[in-house]
């Protein structure tokens, strides 16, 4: 009674553009077989009242993602380049927006 | 729906105090992180019970929301109008969709759909009680709107904030769904209310079935609900059974009014010292006894459950089978 | 103007059919992700039905209702395609019960959606404004049916040896009953008299082409017709229909007059 289910159906990421102008937004993932079918189960999964224009699948497998642990030397490196915002700067006034 | 009794322990649950024996200096980085109400994602380190007690919660939330198709998808088939046939079809889907959001969820904690349909399968993991329960009149799939999404809703709320990044994401995008449940069930029993008598009783009828089982839901009372205080304490639960329970009944009973039924508990009347409305007892026993398997439709929800998955094996097999030809060929053309 | 009304029940009764049919898979899919899209194909048929027998109720007038015309006309009076009607199984009499099977639905879907991507491209035409908005909106989603149950013809027949099997068994099955396609009822040769529906007969060419296209890619055989050539269009059904009529309308009818 138990049969191996989907054992053999890849787990994929899906994207979504929520309107064209946009960005692709990771919304969620589903299994298929294969990259055609994987599409358009995204469309009926994730896009059921209008969120999208388009779609990307990817395997999740194909997905590298860093190491929580690195978070330290790869992103706490920026925090002090504050010179980096605009904010930073000060504009007199009467320059206007700039 | 349709979270409520998350914490009906089964048998993953049982092995959660296991005590893990994880460095400490991750151990408090976590609980540094719970404390600072931040979110946990994936590949974070986290405690083994941590992450069983969420595999369980999140696979149990996803079995209901499958199972959870059933006693509505009951009546799409005999809707009475097209436009109700609609909705309902689109509300049920939505249950799987749910329940589809929530696996893949629940996968990011390293354990596949396949294992947790195994757990449900097998009879090992637990769903919502609520959907053992038979829907007997068309006004069933309207009470089941109001009441049972209108209890999941109160639960699931709180969730869009659960410590547990993939799980919190899911429910934001599930409550979004949700809330057309709720209002499309209450509307259906609105008509049904102005219109003719037997309208009227079918309505009357399913509220009275449904109501204390939709009290029953949210689980036991806090005082015997052994993995509530682990579960506020890591950010998976945020508020008690009672609480919900007591918040679900005061937004509940002026709906009712509106509606012109009578919720079947003549203990059911405004405390104006603790600002609440009191209520009757809770048949426990009952509960449980369902939970444990023995309510009225456990068996046919459960093997309807598997034969669906039985019978579509060949499908999924195709599939796959073509999709492993394809890139025979392909590689056979590149080569 | 009875003509064109009779015509846009045979769409609408087409419809709501088999919207009824697919929507029995609700709960029941073969993997949760092809639940969620066979629910919309059965929305999308469940909103063509709606559309169609408003169309019909407003040109009838009086106190005609889609839901009236859904919900209280007997099965003599349904319009639809017999194909339509079948249960998802072989070859068995109305009260026999059997498992559904997944490849009976598929071609199903795939024969029927084959058909009206092309009547709906051509009723974009009808002299019947509200029949050609209909029609632009159905296209794009049968166009998604189509593409939907084709994609899934063939992979079940160029999968397995058990889908190929009985994705076989099914096209043989079925594929008499889109016979029924190419001959013309009096309310079709009337609408098409009067400009408000296309020739089926002239969409032949194209339907063959497009299904033996997908049955050669799905390494299927077409079978060759003999027999008797349904006539559910002009309401003699099989008797799979009042059964399923009977389950739809049953709750409906128990309350006339009732509103939901």
């Amino acid at each position: 009674m138990n049969t191996p289910a989907l054992k053999d159906w890849p787990l994929w990421e899906v994207f979504v553009r929520s309107k064209q102008g946009l960005e692709h937004k990771h919304c969620g993932s589903l299994h298929a077989a294969d990259a055609a079918q994987a599409l358009h189960m995204a469309r009926d999964v994730y896009t059921r009242r209008q969120e999208g224009v388009s779609i990307w699948v990817v395997p999740s497998v194909a997905i590298t993602a860093s190491n929580p642990d690195d978070k330290g030397e790869l992103f706490d490196p920026a925090a002090d380049k504050i010179y980096r915002h605009p904010t930073f700067y000060e504009i007199p006034e009467e320059v206007g927006h700039m | 729906m349709y979270t409520q009794a998350m914490d009906i322990p089964d048998d993953s649950g049982k092995k959660l105090a296991a005590v893990s024996n994880a460095p400490s200096e991750q151990e408090a980085a976590f609980e540094a992180r719970i404390d600072a109400d931040g979110r946990i994602e994936p590949q974070d380190w986290m405690p083994e019970a941590y992450r069983k007690t969420l595999v369980r919660q999140i696979s149990q939330h996803a079995h209901s929301e499958i199972v959870g198709m059933l006693p509505e998808g009951n009546w799409i088939s005999r809707a009475p109008s097209l436009k109700r046939k609609a909705i309902l079809i689109a509300k049920v889907q939505d249950e799987g969709g749910h329940g589809l959001y929530l696996y893949s969820a629940a996968e990011t904690l390293g354990t596949s759909r396949d294992q947790m349909l195994e757990g449900l399968h097998s009879g090992k993991a637990k769903y919502s009680s609520i959907f053992n329960y038979p829907t007997l009149n068309w006004a069933d799939v309207g009470v089941i709107g109001w009441l049972v999404d209108g209890a999941a809703i109160m639960n699931q709320v709180p969730l869009c904030r659960c410590s547990y990044g993939p799980y919190a994401r899911a429910m934001v995008r599930v409550c979004k769904e949700e809330s057309f449940h709720q209002r499309q069930g209450y509307e259906a029993l609105l008509v049904m209310m102005k219109g003719t008598d037997e309208q009227r009783a079918m309505v009357q009828d399913a509220v009275n079935r449904y109501w204390w089982k939709c009290l029953a839901m949210f689980g036991p009372p806090d005082a015997d609900s052994p993995h509530s205080a682990q579960g506020m304490r890591w950010g998976i639960k945020r508020i008690s059974n009672d609480d919900l329970r007591q918040k679900f009944i005061d937004a509940t009973v002026p709906q009712a009014k509106v509606l012109g039924v009578t919720l079947p508990d003549p203990a059911l009347k405004w405390n104006e010292a603790r600002g609440h409305y009191d209520y009757g007892q809770i048949d426990w026993a009952e509960f449980w006894n369902t939970v444990e398997g023995n309510g009225p439709c456990n068996k046919e929800r459960l093997a309807t459950r598997v034969k669906a998955h039985n019978d579509g094996q060949w499908v999924r097999d195709a599939a796959q089978a073509y999709a492993r030809k394809q890139k025979e060929r392909a590689l056979k053309e590149a080569a | 103007m009875s003509t064109p009304i009779d015509y846009l029940l045979h769409l609408a009764d087409n419809a709501v059919v088999l919207g009824q049919r697919n929507a029995e898979w609700c709960g029941h899919g073969p993997i949760l992700e092809e639940d969620m899209a066979l629910a919309n194909v059965s929305l999308d048929l469940i909103g063509q039905a709606r559309l169609l027998y408003q169309r019909a109720a407003e040109l009838m007038g009086g106190d005609a209702t889609e839901d009236k015309l859904a919900y209280f006309r007997g099965p003599h009076e349904f319009r639809n395609y017999t194909l339509l009607e079948l249960p998802h199984h072989g070859a068995l009499v109305g009260y026999a019960a059997a498992d559904r099977d997944y490849a009976t639905t598929i071609v199903r879907n795939f024969l029927y959606s084959a058909l009206m991507v092309h009547v709906w491209d051509g009723l974009q035409q009808s002299a019947d404004p509200a029949l050609a908005a209909i029609a632009a909106k159905s296209l794009k989603e049968t166009s998604y049916h189509l593409h939907h149950s084709r994609d899934w013809l063939v992979r079940m027949g160029d999968g397995t040896e058990e889908s190929h099997a009985r994705a076989q068994a099914a096209v043989n099955h079925l594929m008499p009953y889109t016979e029924e396609f190419w001959t013309t009822s009096p309310a079709e040769g009337a609408a098409v008299a009067a400009k408000v529906a296309i020739d089926v007969w002239a969409l032949r060419p194209a339907w063959d082409a497009l299904v033996n296209d997908a049955l050669a890619e799905a390494t299927l055989t077409r079978p060759n017709f003999h027999g008797y050539i349904t006539e559910g269009k002009i309401g003699l059904h099989s008797e799979h229909l009042s059964y399923l009529l009977g389950e739809m309308q049953g709750l409906a009818r128990a309350h006339p007059g009732a509103t939901w």
